[in-house]
């Protein structure tokens, strides 16, 4: 049974609307003219409990408008929304002490006291023990490797300490769905992995469901099997990493350095595939998938060949090529 | 006994966090010293003429007026505009606790904070007016300690409730602006309701705007006051707030969008 359950879920949101320069604003000021955006069209998708989910979408797609739904913070315009078998939007407390969200450069702790000032509200707002609450902030204070730092003021800390700080106060309740957006938003590499094999641990010692939204592809790659993606409002999406490559990339990349002997016609070339490039005895071409063992058997009969590799496009490139040409 | 540690960690870990402003806190105690000003106006305009109140009486009535002032201070408005326009009010609606709370006891943690620098202007206060030095009744205490925590409570409710509307118009502040500007004159902090002419008084004494001074300052230096109508009148003005509090906040929660966040 799924932990999170969204169906033809939908947001819209009233904008208002000023043109340009003195006329624009006395017209504003006036008589204010509202525009409706649809922010989340119809977007329907179920996980479930212990799964680990990328959520991908170019800026403004409605990846965290759906995350806010999912929250509670916002209500939906229209549609079902379902976690942990509860109406977010109703705020209920058995539903706020199962969840969290983590949003990159957002922050909850007070700025000018330790972390572990705000981690004591946390505790008691969430009702652990004093036990409780010393056995989980040394756990997880412990996988997140940030024991010095909880009682240095937050302002002290670094980006990266200070995401970690953030992190252990979100999950010190123990929560069991984790929405995160951008976690690793601004962190250095070595921050961000570290971000990424604490989230992996996490999910596995508490079997925890996480949907995550990165503009880091390293970021979901290295935590996600599954992806949504979303552009424009609309989920174009829903399916294993590597199926995102076939659906919207199904081609592959033959680099080829032929013999210094054999004669290179660009023409000729051509007739092998999409040819990309050729420079001396270098070609690279672009190759159906389903057409790549037709073509390498037919290029190493015909042509002397010394060395041929077979490489997958990059996924940030796959990506931005979705995003850019919003191709479903 | 979950609320009671709530209210208890939130009251320390923010008496912390204040003390940690422990220089802005002189000037937040020193802006409040309006009704000082005042008393050095009236003083004077006391041994000019007959107004019905002494030197001293004008005295002993400005530094009630400031002690009350000290203990009802409230900013909540622009703490929580400031958390809707940029979405800080999001983390906060995740934790199954109400926001409310946190600014309440944040504001309950910072009366303490002010006691020290309170007590220094009262030092010096009493040094240059001997003759104003009076020493409350039982009954004085007892009354004008409860109506002083129930004008907090009810300032704070009021502010807060003013506050919602941030949901909507985002500056919300501008309204307690406005406010502001009757709280000034009705309130009692420019001159004793007593001085007031009668229908003024009378008016005033309907709207919530003594309660939250005058009423609570008389009762502390025994100035003639009707108990029995000033407490049924804050607990009515409550009840308005907290009804138009919760109507509001429901609506609000409804139209929020997280921006920012």
């Amino acid at each position: 049974m799924p932990i999170i359950d969204v169906q033809n879920l939908r947001k819209v949101y009233p904008v208002a609307v000023k043109e340009a320069g003195m006329k624009g604003t006395l017209q504003h000021f006036f008589r204010r003219t509202y525009r409706n955006i649809e922010a989340v069209k119809q977007v329907s998708f179920s996980i479930e409990p212990g799964e680990v989910v990328g959520f991908l979408g170019p800026n403004g797609a409605g990846k965290t408008t759906t995350l806010k739904m999912l929250t509670g913070l916002i209500h939906p315009s229209s549609g079902h929304v379902s976690v942990a078998d509860y109406r977010p939007f109703e705020r209920r407390n058995d539903f706020l002490q199962k969840i969290t969200l983590i949003m990159g450069q957002k922050q909850q702790l007070l700025w000018d006291l330790p972390a572990l000032d705000s981690l004591r509200i946390n505790a008691a707002v969430y009702n652990l023990s004093d036990t409780e609450f010393r056995q989980r902030v040394g756990e997880l204070a412990e996988m997140l490797s940030i024991q010095d730092q909880l009682r240095q003021p937050v302002r002290k800390l670094s980006l990266g300490e200070r995401m970690k700080a953030e992190m252990l106060a979100a999950l010190l309740h123990r929560p069991k769905v984790l929405f995160l957006d951008e976690p690793t938003l601004g962190l250095d590499v070595n921050a961000q992995t570290a971000v990424r094999t604490f989230l992996q641990e996490y999910n596995q010692r508490y079997g925890a469901t996480i949907l995550l939204t990165s503009h880091y592809m390293a970021d979901i790659t290295a935590l996600c099997d599954r992806v949504l993606v979303i552009h424009q409002g609309s989920l174009i999406y829903d399916g294993l990493l590597d199926g995102l490559l076939e659906q919207f990339a199904p081609y592959r990349e033959i680099s080829v350095e032929f013999d210094r002997t054999q004669s290179i016609d660009p023409a000729t070339l051509q007739t092998y595939g999409n040819l990309q490039s050729l420079e001396g005895c270098q070609a690279t071409f672009l190759i159906k998938s389903d057409e790549l063992t037709q073509t390498v058997t037919r290029l190493l009969n015909t042509l002397k060949i010394q060395d041929l590799t077979i490489t997958e496009p990059p996924i940030e490139d796959v990506i931005s090529q979705v995003f850019a040409t919003g191709r479903t | 006994m979950r609320s009671f540690r709530v209210a208890r960690t939130l009251i320390s870990v923010y008496y912390a966090y204040m003390v940690e402003y422990r220089a802005e806190l002189i000037f937040w105690v020193l802006s409040g010293s309006f009704p000082l000003i005042f008393l050095g106006l009236w003083n004077q305009a006391a041994q000019s003429g007959d107004l019905g109140f002494t030197s001293a009486e004008f005295a002993r009535y400005f530094l009630a007026i400031f002690l009350v002032r000290q203990f009802t201070v409230v900013w909540v408005i622009w703490d929580f505009e400031k958390e809707v326009v940029q979405g800080k009010l999001s983390p906060l609606l995740l934790q199954p606790v109400d926001p409310v709370w946190r600014h309440f006891f944040g504001h309950v943690a910072e009366r303490a904070t002010r006691i020290p620098f309170i007590l220094l202007l009262i030092g010096l206060f009493c040094l240059l007016y001997p003759e104003a030095i009076w020493l409350p009744t039982p009954y004085a205490c007892l009354w004008g300690s409860l109506t002083l925590l129930l004008s907090f409570c009810l300032r704070f409710l009021i502010q807060y409730t003013f506050a919602m509307l941030a949901f909507w118009i985002e500056r919300a502040s501008a309204i307690q602006q406005f406010w502001f500007l009757f709280y000034t004159f009705l309130s009692g902090m420019v001159a004793p309701l007593a001085l007031f002419p009668e229908p003024i008084r009378e008016f005033a004494l309907w709207t919530p705007f003594p309660y939250l001074v005058y009423f609570p300052a008389s009762l502390l230096i025994g100035l003639p006051v009707d108990l029995t109508r000033g407490l049924v009148m804050m607990v009515a003005w409550g009840a308005i707030a907290l009804l138009i509090n919760r109507w509001l906040w429901q609506a609000g929660l409804r139209r929020y969008s997280g921006m920012g966040a």
